[in-house]
């Protein structure tokens, strides 16, 4: 039976093949009937082969609920059963996700389960190797006048099973790409997830290029979205959860996108969520929490001052930036007036010499302009993203605190229902004093939950806040080696100006 | 304190090219130049140290030899402007190129200055120069007599005179030329300027950012605290790399062709200046022949002596100016070039070696697991 399932689906490294996942499971949840009773081996076809975080999340821990989870980790292995093309493993594949569950089977909190998924997702990940390159490109003007837009295109490059096609392209605008952001924020983040922030609305920017200035800010602007759409995007696709979010995927592969409408700066929409902020903000204030945990006070202290740092260092980058600008005008300025200063010469050597050097001069003005546009466009934006990431960081820190209010609340009023009906009991009201032990049980279910989902929230930053630091450390570096590689570029092309110039 | 100083001819005893202003002293507002040059006799050298009044004493006298013939046709080498400890936004333009630096850029402008009086023909023969350059005390400070030719004034009537045609073709398309060049170089020194002023702003940034990226730096036993600690401090050792860097190249842009362009320009001006003296004496002796054919025979024979001494000095002058011209094309042709090549040669030097620096950095990198 078990090689039967594994013969089946030879391409099946396609998670959103709901046929394929249904053949999947019976065999290993056959398997599975001795592991514990809340591990029961229900159909799973209701749910989709992704993280849905609506299933997951469901404040009833049913037993769907854990399948999800026994589906999400024991496809991975089971593709990496059919890509390395092993003897016969019925067995073996089922073993992995069992030896993480099983430590955790004393736990009545289902949640667990759920982290271990995640686990099993972020382990795995060598399973289906991170490869996916995404680029935005092409940028068109479509419409006329204030109605404009501009329109990218999104290329994905990947070998991943997640998706259909090894190379796809769509054509989204930057409205789209608001709408991605907003909806990932609306289901992640206040479970802790760090959901990277979308790129900046420009209001002036934009309706330059509305307006139709073809001139070099118009066109600097563009690039600078372009670019910053693309590092949005790569950004949300390493993170594993997200990536498999089918609003992403159809963000990535479906050529039409219904249009969101409520990313408008000035829509009411837009107003509500800047009213929504102020509100959050002044929340956050008064809420005071008894942090049991020092690790994450460390980690606030740490990432306030990480923010101050980062913004520091970007103002540092931005006038290096404005330096380097400058020094290409007056480069080319001083080319000039060399090429002048050669022209007048009577001398035919020294004019010849003078005219080269006007011309030498003129190449390393091409060169400065683009060291400018590496300071620029590498450290620049890489700093300016993150102190927009921290942003992001904090919310989550904040959501956590809001998830520990609400746990409270529901406890205090627990408390208050217990006292209410202590005196009930001396009142000769049955009606009421089962009302109010119904009241209880329900409260006392919310109390629960609430704790959970603290609980969860807090293990899901913990693990967030790793991935952030590690990928902070990779980021940097990368970005670093590209700046360093292109100082020695431009280096390597000055000797040779130079060097040419001597020579003649 | 010396007597005054006659105007006699000597001869010089030093080696005009091992004059050396080997250091400035800072006592208060007052800068002091130590000036080294070689005895000819081969026995040793002389030590002296002069402020900028001495050199303006210097210039003085050179100006003063009204005796010598045809002292109106040198072109003058010219002096640096004077230099302030507290420099005002006004002087620090007017000195350019040889305000930047610590002191090197003026030092070595004042060095040229005396190399190029010591190896004049005419101007070498002066005293003064000797006793500037020998004498242990300074040289007289008390005011010199007036010279014949102070420094150009911009007088309306000398600018109408400085439009003035020329008899002679030679002097014609020299006057021309050196207008025109004295603009461009002018204009090319002054870009060039701001290059090397925006080069040393981009010094100090990167400074600024590899301080701000020290103060990145965290301690503790967490390992990816640690690691971004580490991509900072080597990434705050690249950016003191980029500003060292930044800080050769405007070095050499200062050294070479800012030394260069400076030089040139405020060469040109002297040679202006010397055309217009030339100038002036052709309308002298322009206004002596007219005078001569409206004199009255009683005033005739005068107006002819008159004339004829015009006429002299004026020969006298073309004369000296036609070598000094001769001369001071080929040596600012050469001088430039030297400029250019020296430049080309220094920035090549620091481009290979910040291309290894970098380079270094870059293995770290690749190599920071």
């Amino acid at each position: 039976m078990a090689d039967t399932a594994r013969d089946a689906p030879p391409e099946q490294t396609d998670f959103h093949e709901l046929e394929d996942g249904e053949e999947l499971f019976p065999e290993p949840a056959t398997t599975q009937e001795s592991q514990p009773a809340s591990l029961a081996a229900e159909d799973i076809s209701t749910n989709s082969n992704g993280p849905k975080q609506d299933s997951l999340f469901d404040d009833d821990p049913e037993d769907l609920f854990a399948e999800a989870t026994e589906e999400v980790s024991l496809d991975s292995p089971e593709r990496d059963v059919l890509l390395s093309d092993g003897p016969s493993p019925a067995i073996t594949p089922i073993t992995p996700p069992t030896s993480v569950i099983t430590p955790r089977i004393g736990h009545t909190h289902d949640d667990m389960f759920t982290h271990s998924s995640f686990d099993e997702i972020e382990e795995e990940e060598g399973g289906d190797s991170f490869d996916i390159h995404i680029s935005v490109s092409d940028p068109e003007k479509v419409g006329d006048g204030m109605n404009a837009y501009m329109a990218y295109k999104v290329t994905t490059k990947t070998s991943m099973s997640l998706f259909k096609r090894n190379e796809f392209a769509v054509k989204r605008r930057f409205s789209d790409f608001l709408g991605l952001h907003s909806k990932l924020a609306s289901k992640y983040l206040h479970i802790g997830y760090i959901v990277p922030p979308a790129p900046e609305k420009s209001i002036v920017g934009m309706t330059k290029v509305k307006v139709g200035k073809e001139d070099q800010s118009s066109n600097e602007f563009v690039e600078k979205r372009r670019s910053a759409l693309e590092r949005y995007l790569m950004r949300t696709v390493k993170h594993p959860i997200l990536l498999k979010d089918p609003d992403v995927l159809q963000f990535l592969e479906s050529s039409e996108l219904p249009r969101a409408v409520s990313t408008q700066a000035l829509s009411s929409a837009g107003l509500l969520r800047m009213v929504n902020k102020a509100a959050d903000a002044v929340n956050k204030m008064t809420i005071k929490m008894n942090e049991s945990d020092a690790w994450f006070e460390e980690k606030q202290q740490h990432f306030e001052n990480l923010d101050v740092q980062l913004r520091k260092l970007h103002t540092s980058v931005e006038s290096l930036v404005c330096h380097r600008k400058e020094l290409s005008v007056n480069t080319a300025q001083f080319a000039k007036s060399a090429a002048m200063l050669g022209n007048s010469e009577d001398h035919t050597a020294l004019s010849r010499a003078l005219s080269q050097l006007a011309e030498v001069e003129e190449k390393i003005d091409q060169l400065h302009q683009d060291q400018a546009n590496a300071d620029f466009y590498l450290f620049s934006e890489l700093l300016g993203d993150y102190v927009r990431l921290l942003t992001a960081v904090k919310g989550v820190f904040d959501h956590r605190m809001k998830t520990w209010q609400k746990w409270q609340d529901s406890q205090m009023l627990l408390q208050k229902k217990r006292e209410a009906e202590a005196k009930l009991q001396f009142t000769n009201k049955p009606d009421k004093l089962q009302q109010a032990k119904d009241e209880i049980k329900e409260l006392e279910g919310k109390v629960q939950q609430g704790e959970r989902d603290f609980e969860q929230i807090s293990k899901t930053i913990r693990k967030e806040v790793s991935r952030f630091e590690k990928e902070r450390v990779k980021d940097f570096k990368t970005i670093i080696i590209k700046y360093l590689e292109s100082l020695v570029q431009t280096q390597q092309q000055l000797i040779l100006e130079l060097v040419l110039e001597k020579l003649v | 304190m010396m007597e005054e100083v006659k105007e006699t001819a000597s001869v010089l005893s030093v080696h005009d090219d091992s004059i050396k202003v080997t250091e400035v002293l800072k006592e208060g507002d007052t800068l002091t130049f130590i000036i080294v040059s070689q005895k000819l006799s081969g026995t040793g050298e002389y030590h002296v140290d002069r402020t900028y009044e001495d050199f303006e004493w210097l210039q003085q006298h050179l100006f003063s030899q009204g005796d010598v013939p045809g002292i109106q046709g040198v072109i003058f080498p010219p002096l640096p402007a004077k230099p302030q400890v507290n420099a005002s936004p006004r002087s620090i333009k007017q000195l350019g190129f040889l305000a930047l630096g610590e002191c090197q850029p003026y030092c070595k402008a004042l060095e040229t200055f005396l190399q190029q009086v010591a190896a004049h023909s005419i101007l070498s023969k002066n005293k003064a120069v000797e006793v500037f350059l020998t004498s242990s005390d300074p040289p007289g400070r008390q005011k010199v007599k007036k010279n014949i030719f102070n420094r150009l004034s911009q007088a309306v009537e000398e600018m109408r005179k400085e439009g003035h045609k020329d008899v002679d073709e030679f002097f014609q398309n020299e006057r021309d030329h050196n207008l025109i060049l004295t603009g461009c170089t002018k204009t090319a020194a002054e870009k060039f300027l701001d290059v090397v002023a925006t080069e040393q702003k981009i010094a100090v940034a990167c400074g600024h950012f590899s301080t701000a990226l020290h103060l990145c730096v965290e301690p503790g036993e967490d390992p990816d605290k640690q690691a971004f600690s580490r991509v900072c401090v080597k990434l705050s050792e690249v950016f003191e790399s980029i500003k060292k860097n930044m800080t050769s190249v405007a070095e050499n842009n200062v050294n070479t062709l800012g030394l260069g362009l400076d030089l040139e320009s405020r060469y040109q001006e002297a040679e202006r200046e010397m055309l217009f003296r030339r100038t002036c004496k052709l309308v002298e002796l322009e206004n002596a022949q007219r005078n001569v054919e409206k004199a009255k025979p009683v005033k005739k024979a005068a107006m002819e002596e008159v004339k004829k001494a015009a006429e002299t000095e004026f020969e006298h002058t073309s004369g000296v100016a036609k070598q000094e011209i001769a001369r001071f094309q080929g040596a600012r042709v050469e001088m430039l070039q030297q400029a250019l090549v020296g430049w080309c040669e220094k920035q090549l030097l620091t481009a290979k070696e910040s291309a290894d620096q970098f380079n270094q950095h870059l293995e770290v990198f690749r190599g920071m697991a």
